[in-house]
């Protein structure tokens, strides 16, 4: 989703309205329906739903047993608080949503070992043995069936005077507390570079973690965030009704949350309490009308069936859409302020970074920038690749050719460990990459572009490019919830600069899936560049492209080339013997010959095999 | 300790339960193999040929009657969402597909609790499953036996449909390459229908079976859908042998864990599939492609 970033006192607006809307919406409750509860009930549906938004709206995890975090938060807080283990029902409160995290962690270990449909199953399947833990082994803690009653509410003490939370207003007071701190926590989230990675794992979870980011560690947060906000939902559910249900476990609970968020609007933040306020409602109204009311639930299914269908973004995601295209039509795209680095200082900000050795013993002699020895892969009896070994120098631009599967694609997916050889070694200056997986030779500054465009496209092009320039400048993972996505200043100057070199400043705050061809091309280059890598792996850079695109990409490339180690893999014989040094013929996945543009050109035996014997122009 | 004739009376309960977790799990592995679609109304499936056969049975003695009409309306059932909702879902993403097919299940469960009530009711026996079968030094109900010969005469013409015949020649291509099936000239789309028609009635049929073993109730497919899953993921994805011998585990684990403890019965079933899921993530029997 395409997002404006908003500075200054700007930032604060859906803050601000929340705070409005908190204050008088109860009010508005109270009068329409006799008393503010349903409101309290419709907050507390929101809390839960704040994490479950980030979960699912989000990073798109569908979990199907967030009861189980909310039904352990509830009821570790009101075990405690029933059975007199703690005094202080602040205490409590933390102790259940502290327990819901807890039990994130080990579900989410589990569930995260598959994705998509496995992990809406394994979730559900969690979930249930959740309830019937609860129901009966643990009966004797949590009441089984009959749930815990006699939770008590919490207050606060000032000079001797107590304020209690305990009855309407007071417990909507609280539950109000905590919904718009959630809120404020969920947007701050949001707007950090963890929801930037976030949203790119959901767009493309490979590119992501390719591009330097933990994928798993990411979505692992993510679930114990969501279950943090689940867990405080359960303890606010005990406390508002002084009394801890056990269907809060049930299926039908997570289903409940699911049915809400998707109504209201998945990826919106408020959506699913603008669903639950929906549901709740919903179901009270149809409930009066008679004739109707057994068939309530009937209802809302139908309704929930059609809004999937037809409206999937859900009411406010519809209402955002709606409102964004007619600001669209009113002002124009903003055009981000051009900042035009003069060329040195752009060469500067797009300079490789240099290598960190691990140790200082290992950087005495300048090892080579990237050696490969007798790489080999097989499928079954075939081998790709066939104890390929390569050297490079630190700045060389060496080319890999060869008919159509010959391996070179195989091989340079080793180089970039997306795939385990089956033997050999791969050494980055020095340092052998065999434990690495793909996130790490990212960050270690082997970065590659792919032959077949691996964007983000519904991000914009600045956005795509933040993606990968945080990823090498934060690590594999970190936690900056409370740092602006783009409040890194050496990031965004390196934005600027990469857009400027890439010719993509005048589209750079335009969705991706908008772009034209060849500025996908350039920007899928962009996205490895912006780990100023020191060795960069280019999949077929020029294909697609028109002989004036490809002109420039190869200057570009000659560019990227100074102090910086590439290996490209291309078909365009023009564009390989005018930029390579050196250029290594693989062969039905051995290396046929390896030499300089003229003494390959002239080998018999790349005529015989790759050329069909022609002389070559 | 239980005796041995407990134990083996729960044994052939596990068999018995296992053998109709196989049924329904195979039916929603084809379909989530095929089609892609996690049917999240299966159990729902489930209820409504249980219900079928509650109606047929409390008014007729007719088994067979029950089976046929169990069929029928499953198959009614399949079609109409299949080619009226579920085809339009092909192209969406797959928490789309969840998403809807659950709320055809709340839809179906709550039609049929607006019609039936919302009570637990009890199924006739048939007339021909009433009796004891001796089996020399335990007794077991004749209806048992019987289920277990029938869900497994079902399931082997389930495995010759599926292996040794055309069109789960086509079914089997299709849950390994659905694209590649279509290049080569199968109408694909029709596969499909045949295929979710096919799930669903594999569920409906396990439903008529179910109910006079113990009585209906509206919401009665939904554990029986979560331990599909179970089934599912155990057994591994689309795999119609890792469907059936992921039901047997399955069902015999429940069933022998509660002759020991059953408050631990349905924590055993998650503690195994939690196992697979560290051990062996892909499943008994399935392979890392999908998914």
């Amino acid at each position: 989703m395409v997002e404006a970033q908003r500075r200054g006192p700007q930032r604060w607006l859906p803050e601000l309205a929340m705070a409005v809307a908190l204050v008088i919406l109860p009010f508005v409750f109270d009068r329409w329906f006799g008393s503010v509860d349903l409101f309290t009930r419709i907050l507390i549906w929101g809390v839960f739903g704040l994490g479950f938004d980030l979960l699912f709206g989000r990073t798109g995890l569908l979990s199907f047993g967030q009861g189980a975090f909310y039904g352990t938060g509830g009821f570790v807080t009101a075990y405690l608080l029933t059975a007199g283990l703690l005094d202080s029902v602040w205490l409590a409160i933390a102790a259940g949503i502290a327990a819901a995290a807890a039990f994130s962690v080990l579900v989410g270990f589990l569930a995260l070992r598959r994705i998509g449909i496995y992990f809406a199953m394994i979730t559900l399947a969690f979930g249930e043995l959740a309830y019937f833990l609860e129901n009966s082994p643990l009966a004797k803690w949590t009441g089984g069936e009959n749930g815990l009653p006699g939770v008590p509410a919490p207050s606060i003490a000032l000079d001797g005077f107590t304020y209690s939370f305990a009855g309407s207003w007071p417990s909507y007071q609280l539950v109000a507390g905590f919904y718009f701190i959630g809120f404020v926590l969920a947007r701050f989230v949001l707007l950090s570079p963890v929801g930037s990675v976030l949203t790119a794992v959901r767009q493309n979870p490979e590119r992501s973690a390719a591009l330097g980011h933990d994928v798993r560690a990411y979505k692992l947060a993510v679930f114990v965030l969501a279950a943090l906000f689940a867990g405080c939902g359960g303890v606010l559910l005990g406390i508002f009704q002084s009394y801890m249900p056990p269907d809060a476990f049930a299926l039908e609970t997570s289903g409940q949350l699911v049915i809400q968020t998707v109504i209201g609007g998945a990826g919106t933040l408020i959506g699913p309490t603008v669903g639950a306020a929906i549901w709740l409602t919903l179901r009270d109204v149809l409930q009066t009308i008679p004739g109707v009311g057994d068939l309530w639930k009937f209802i809302l299914g139908f309704v929930f069936v059609v809004l999937v269908t037809f409206m999937p973004n859900g009411v406010v995601g519809t209402l955002l859409r709606l409102w964004a295209r007619r600001r669209g039509k009113q002002v124009a795209a903003p055009q981000a302020a051009a900042r035009h680095e003069a060329a040195a200082a752009r060469e500067a900000l797009l300079a490789p970074l240099p290598f960190v050795h691990a140790s200082a013993a290992a950087a005495v002699s300048p090892p080579l920038a990237l050696e490969v020895r007798d790489l080999s892969k097989a499928y079954g009896g075939i081998h790709a690749v066939d104890g390929v070994s390569l050297a490079l120098p630190e700045g060389r631009l060496h080319a890999i050719i060869g008919p159509n599967g010959a391996g070179k694609s195989t091989f340079l997916r080793m180089i970039a460990r997306e795939e385990n050889p089956d033997a050999g070694q791969i050494l980055l200056h020095g340092v052998d990459l065999a434990s690495a997986d793909v996130t790490a030779a990212y960050q270690a500054g082997m970065a590659k572009s792919y032959q077949i465009n691996q964007l983000f496209p519904q991000l914009t092009v600045r956005q795509n490019l933040r993606v990968g320039a945080l990823g090498r400048y934060r690590g594999r993972l970190r936690l900056d919830v409370f740092r602006a996505a783009d409040g890194f200043a050496d990031v965004e100057r390196l934005i600027e600069a990469l857009l400027e070199e890439l010719a993509l400043t005048p589209c750079a705050d335009l969705a991706v899936n908008t772009l034209a061809y060849g500025e996908k091309r350039r920007l899928e280059l962009g996205l490895a560049l912006a780990s100023r890598p020191s060795v960069l792996l280019l999949d077929e850079p020029l294909a697609g492209l028109s002989p004036a695109e490809r002109e420039d990409a190869k200057l570009l490339i000659r560019n990227l080339n100074k102090g910086r180690t590439i290996i490209l893999v291309e078909h365009d014989m023009d564009a390989v013997f005018a930029l390579a040094e050196r250029i290594t013929v693989l062969h039905e996945g051995s290396k046929l010959a390896e030499g300089t543009a003229k003494e390959i050109s002239n080998d018999p035996k790349v005529r015989e095999a790759y050329l069909g014997g022609t002389a070559l122009p | 300790m239980p005796t041995l004739s407990q134990f083996l009376s729960q044994a052939f309960n596990g068999i018995a339960l296992g053998s109709l977790l196989a049924l329904i799990a195979s039916g929603l592995s084809i379909i989530l193999g095929t089609l892609g679609v996690l049917n999240f109304a299966h159990g729902a499936m489930f209820m409504l040929g249980a219900y079928t056969g509650f109606v047929v049975l409390s008014h007729w003695d007719s088994f067979s009657g029950a089976l046929g009409l169990g069929a029928l309306v499953l198959f009614l059932v399949g079609f109409a969402l299949e080619r009226g909702l579920i085809r339009f879902y092909y192209r969406r993403p797959p928490e789309d597909q969840i998403l809807v097919t659950f709320g055809l299940g709340i839809m179906m469960v709550e039609a049929v609790r607006y019609v039936f009530g919302p009570l637990s009711q009890r199924v006739p026996l048939p007339s021909w499953g009433q009796g004891i079968v001796n089996f020399g030094f335990f007794l077991y109900p004749l209806y048992r036996v019987q289920v277990i010969g029938i869900v497994a005469l079902l399931l082997f013409a389930f495995y010759i449909l599926l292996y040794r015949t055309r069109i789960g020649l086509v079914v089997r291509a299709g849950i390994e390459d659905p694209l590649m099936v279509e290049l080569l000239g199968t109408h694909v789309r029709r596969m499909f229908m045949v295929v979710f028609c096919l799930g669903a009635m594999a569920a409906g049929i396990a439903g008529v079976i179910y109910a006079p073993l113990s009585s209906v109730i509206p919401t009665m497919g939904e554990p029986f859908l979560v331990q599909c899953f179970v089934v599912i993921v155990i057994g591994g994805l689309g795999s119609f042998p890792g469907a059936v011998v992921g039901g047997l585990v399955v069902g015999e684990i429940l069933s022998l864990t509660t002759l020991f403890d059953p408050a631990y019965a349905q924590a055993a079933i998650y503690a195994v599939m939690t196992l697979v899921l560290i051990v062996r993530p892909r499943g008994l029997f399935g392979t890392m492609g999908r998914a």
